[in-house]
């Protein structure tokens, strides 16, 4: 598949940045607005998205090689485990314990600001990564599917 | 009332899944099921106030008292907010089920050259 | 010290996550490490009988966080997973050699025992479901692991059942949070408890009833097993026939309806109903098959019958103000027998991938006399058959024993009859398959059939050693009380569970 003309192209060259910061935002401010990690890893992954319909399977793959995606699949998935195990070991023995509140937040008065909530926006970044690389690989193993049969 | 409606819209979803013999169009019907079942989880949140309920985001604004705590008048407008957890939660299983769905459709059609499951049938018995 | 109840979830998951990682280079290691994680959840399940545990996530104290909950009947099921998941991964460390990609297999595989573990931990009516999902999206890509034609077929069929199921489910959940205003199970008991129960928890009882009863394959919802069950990989047929449908099924359909939302004489009557119709219909359907592996799933479906019989025994015992005693007899045969399934079951699974394996068909017409060449698997298949059909030293006799007198003494003469006749027609089909398989000519293109030895016949040789001693938990009195007696007061106390979890989370929570 070589791509789509030069005017879709180059209008999805523009906003594949401004798609791939919207998801940033949305990930980061999950704790505080609508969203979070599922919804902007979502985001994210549409991004790569657009670069696979617009520019073909080869260059989104140059971009985002599926070794990497699964790669980073796994280690998002065992990070938020893994922070998860953390909160057991702080927290006197709770699992999912919000132990970064608790221990070193406490006195910070800080409702409401980007860097507040402990362990929640970890967690939200994680489950971003993860949602990104595992719906791209989704997507491009779907259309690869496609390919095949075509030929 | 609404809930029943819900209930219809469910039960189109499993006509579809029960009658047709295309499958994609069976997994549209899965995928109909799922909405209706959303959409009654997001109306058990709904709730009906004199004033205008609010979306339950404690973010800023008039609804935070001073001491940053979120205020009794957000409290009793607010909706319920756990029934949109359970969406997004089923919103995300129905994700993934629906890509492997998709994926095994994909692969039955490399393999049998047909959507039609009543010429899809080797297992007998 | 006791084992932290979110291991048994977290172990596993995060082993699946991991094992991908290993790559190719360290093929052995990630099958060995994968063993590992099963033996420590197998050491750990044992570990946890006879205790009553709870469990709250994240320290959010019960109307808001998600528990976890460990009573007799959560310990019971946590071994039967944990005893045939080792098994089946002894075993497919070599069987799983024909197959590419077995790392993805392995990932899957513990996915699944994740779920099986969260949905017999779990609190929480939601998170019931959400791992329900977990177990249920593994099984579907497991059954379909090989990718040919009849393997994607069964797929698609087991997806699309098993997906419709889930809905229900949810839809079930739903209306049960609309009606009672919690997802917790212990207040949603409280509440039916106090209040009684109303026309829409009627209606979610009956959407939880289809619900499950999709996933544990009973009668009228039973068409997707025969197929699914044999398209998988034999280690995977073991698991889907020994304890999915247990897990996702009988287990949650009895918590749901003993724990949560209470029996009723209706609500009995359905599920002898059904036990009786999955009982004559899964037996009468197995006897005609020429496949093995599509033979033993109609005797799941058969087998599965006399443990909702069990339990619709009791449950009817018991809203009729009979003797608590025979109910919980008519329990601990349902319990009994559910352990029982599991074990041979497995294991006839895990012989018949042997005879494929060696002989590259699982048509019975196309074998015979493969008793010399496969000594370890005949005399393992032989143990498991004697044990279905309920031969006396062998444990599915206690069981059906069991439920037999539970029947007579609570004057349901004509379930026992059909008890002792499904048991009859069991032995004639099994009487079949070692006919065909094991005894007879044995055909010109099968002269040279080896055995695998190793680690496969250790796997069924550990089933067969469980089969010839269960017998002892019925018999030996302190196994008894340990392992089963625990479990059946979990269901028999019914609203009690919601007054045992309330209390116990008091003192966790501080």
């Amino acid at each position: 598949m070589k791509g789509m003309t030069i005017i879709v192209k180059t209008i999805a060259s523009w906003i594949k940045v401004l798609v791939f910061l919207f998801g940033i935002y949305i990930i980061l401010f999950g704790h505080l607005t609508p969203g979070g990690g599922f919804a902007g890893g979502v985001i994210l992954a549409g991004s790569y998205i657009l670069l696979l319909l617009a520019f073909g399977k080869e260059y989104a793959e140059e971009n985002l090689p599926i070794s990497l995606a699964s790669k980073l699949d796994c280690i998002a998935a065992f990070l938020f485990i893994a922070l998860a195990l953390c909160g057991f070991i702080y927290g006197a023995g709770f699992f999912f314990y919000n132990f970064i509140q608790q221990k070193f937040l406490v006195e910070y008065e800080s409702a409401g600001e980007l860097v507040s909530a402990g362990a929640i926006p970890l967690y939200n970044i994680f489950i971003g990564i993860k949602v990104a690389a595992s719906l791209f690989l989704v997507t491009l193993v779907l259309s690869a599917f496609r390919l095949e049969s075509q030929e | 009332m609404l809930y029943s409606l819900c209930f219809l819209l469910f039960m189109i979803g499993l006509y579809c899944v029960l009658v047709k013999k295309n499958m994609i169009k069976i997994v549209i019907g899965i995928l109909l099921m799922e909405y209706a079942v959303n959409l009654f989880l997001v109306m058990l949140g709904w709730r009906k106030l004199a004033e205008e309920a609010v979306a339950p985001i404690a973010a800023g604004g008039d609804l935070l008292d001073k001491a940053g705590t979120v205020s009794q008048l957000f409290v009793s407008r607010a909706v319920d907010p756990l029934p949109q957890a359970l969406v997004l939660t089923s919103i995300v299983i129905g994700l993934g089920s629906l890509a492997l769905m998709v994926a095994i459709c994909i692969r039955i059609y490399e393999k049998y050259g047909t959507f039609d499951i009543t010429k899809i049938r080797r297992l007998k018995g | 010290m006791s084992i932290p109840l979110p291991l048994f979830i977290a172990l596993p998951l995060a082993s699946a996550f991991l094992l991908p990682l290993c790559g190719k280079k360290f093929k052995g290691f990630a099958s060995l490490a994968a063993t590992v994680v099963i033996a420590v959840l197998l050491v750990m399940s044992i570990l946890s009988f006879g205790r009553f545990d709870v469990y709250i996530v994240g320290r959010w104290t019960i109307p808001l966080g998600i528990n976890l909950v460990l009573d007799g009947l959560s310990a019971l099921m946590l071994a039967t997973i944990s005893t045939v998941s080792f098994t089946a991964m002894l075993f497919s460390n070599r069987y799983m050699e024909q197959y590419t990609s077995k790392n993805k297999y392995l990932s899957l595989f513990l996915l699944m025992v994740t779920g099986m573990n969260g949905v017999v931990l779990s609190g929480d009516i939601f998170n019931l479901f959400v791992f329900l999902e977990i177990a249920s999206i593994a099984s579907y890509a497991l059954v379909g692991f090989g990718c040919e034609h009849e393997e994607l077929e069964a797929a698609f069929k087991y997806m699309t059942l098993g997906t419709v199921a889930s809905m229900f489910v949810l839809f079930g959940v739903g209306v049960v949070y609309g009606n009672t205003g919690s997802l917790n199970m212990a207040v949603i008991s409280r509440y039916v408890a106090e209040n009684g129960i109303n026309t829409g928890l009627a209606f979610a009882l009956a959407l939880f009833t289809t619900g499950f009863g999709l996933k544990a394959a009973l009668v009228p919802f039973h068409a997707w097993l025969p197929d699914a069950h044999p398209s998988a990989p034999a280690p995977i047929s073991a698991m889907l026939s020994g304890v999915l449908i247990k897990a996702l099924g009988i287990y949650s359909l009895s918590r749901v309806i003993f724990n949560v939302l209470g029996i009723s004489v209706q609500i009995s009557w359905v599920l002898i109903a059904l036990g009786v119709l999955s009982m004559v219909i899964g037996v009468f359907l197995a006897v005609g098959q020429w496949d093995f592996k599509r033979l033993l799933a109609y005797h799941s479906i058969s087998q599965m019958g006399y443990v909702i019989l069990g339990i619709g025994m009791a449950a009817l015992i018991l809203s009729n103000g009979g003797n608590p005693a025979w109910a919980s007899l008519a329990l601990l045969g349902g319990l009994f027998h559910l352990m029982n399934h599991a074990v041979f079951k497995s294991l006839l699974f895990l012989t018949s991938g042997s005879v494929e394996m060696s002989t590259g068909t699982r048509q019975l017409k196309e074998l015979g006399g493969l008793a010399e060449r496969l000594p370890v698997t005949r005399s393992t298949c032989t143990i498991a058959s004697a044990a279905i059909a309920g031969v006396p030293p062998f444990n599915g006799f206690w069981s059906k024993l069991i439920l037999v007198i539970a029947a007579v003494q609570a004057g349901l003469y004509g379930l026992a009859a059909v008890t002792v006749l499904v048991s009859i027609v069991t032995l004639i089909s099994f009487l079949k398959v070692q006919r065909y398989v094991f005894l007879g000519e044995l055909p010109e293109n099968l002269k040279s059939t080896a055995e695998h030895r190793g680690l496969m016949a250790c796997a069924m040789i550990l089933l067969a050693i469980l089969c010839v001693f269960m017998g002892a938990l019925v018999i030996y009195e302190p196994f008894r009380v340990v392992v089963l007696d625990n479990a059946v007061n979990a269901l028999s106390d019914g609203f009690a569970y919601a007054g045992k979890v309330l209390s116990a989370q008091i003192l966790t929570g501080q």
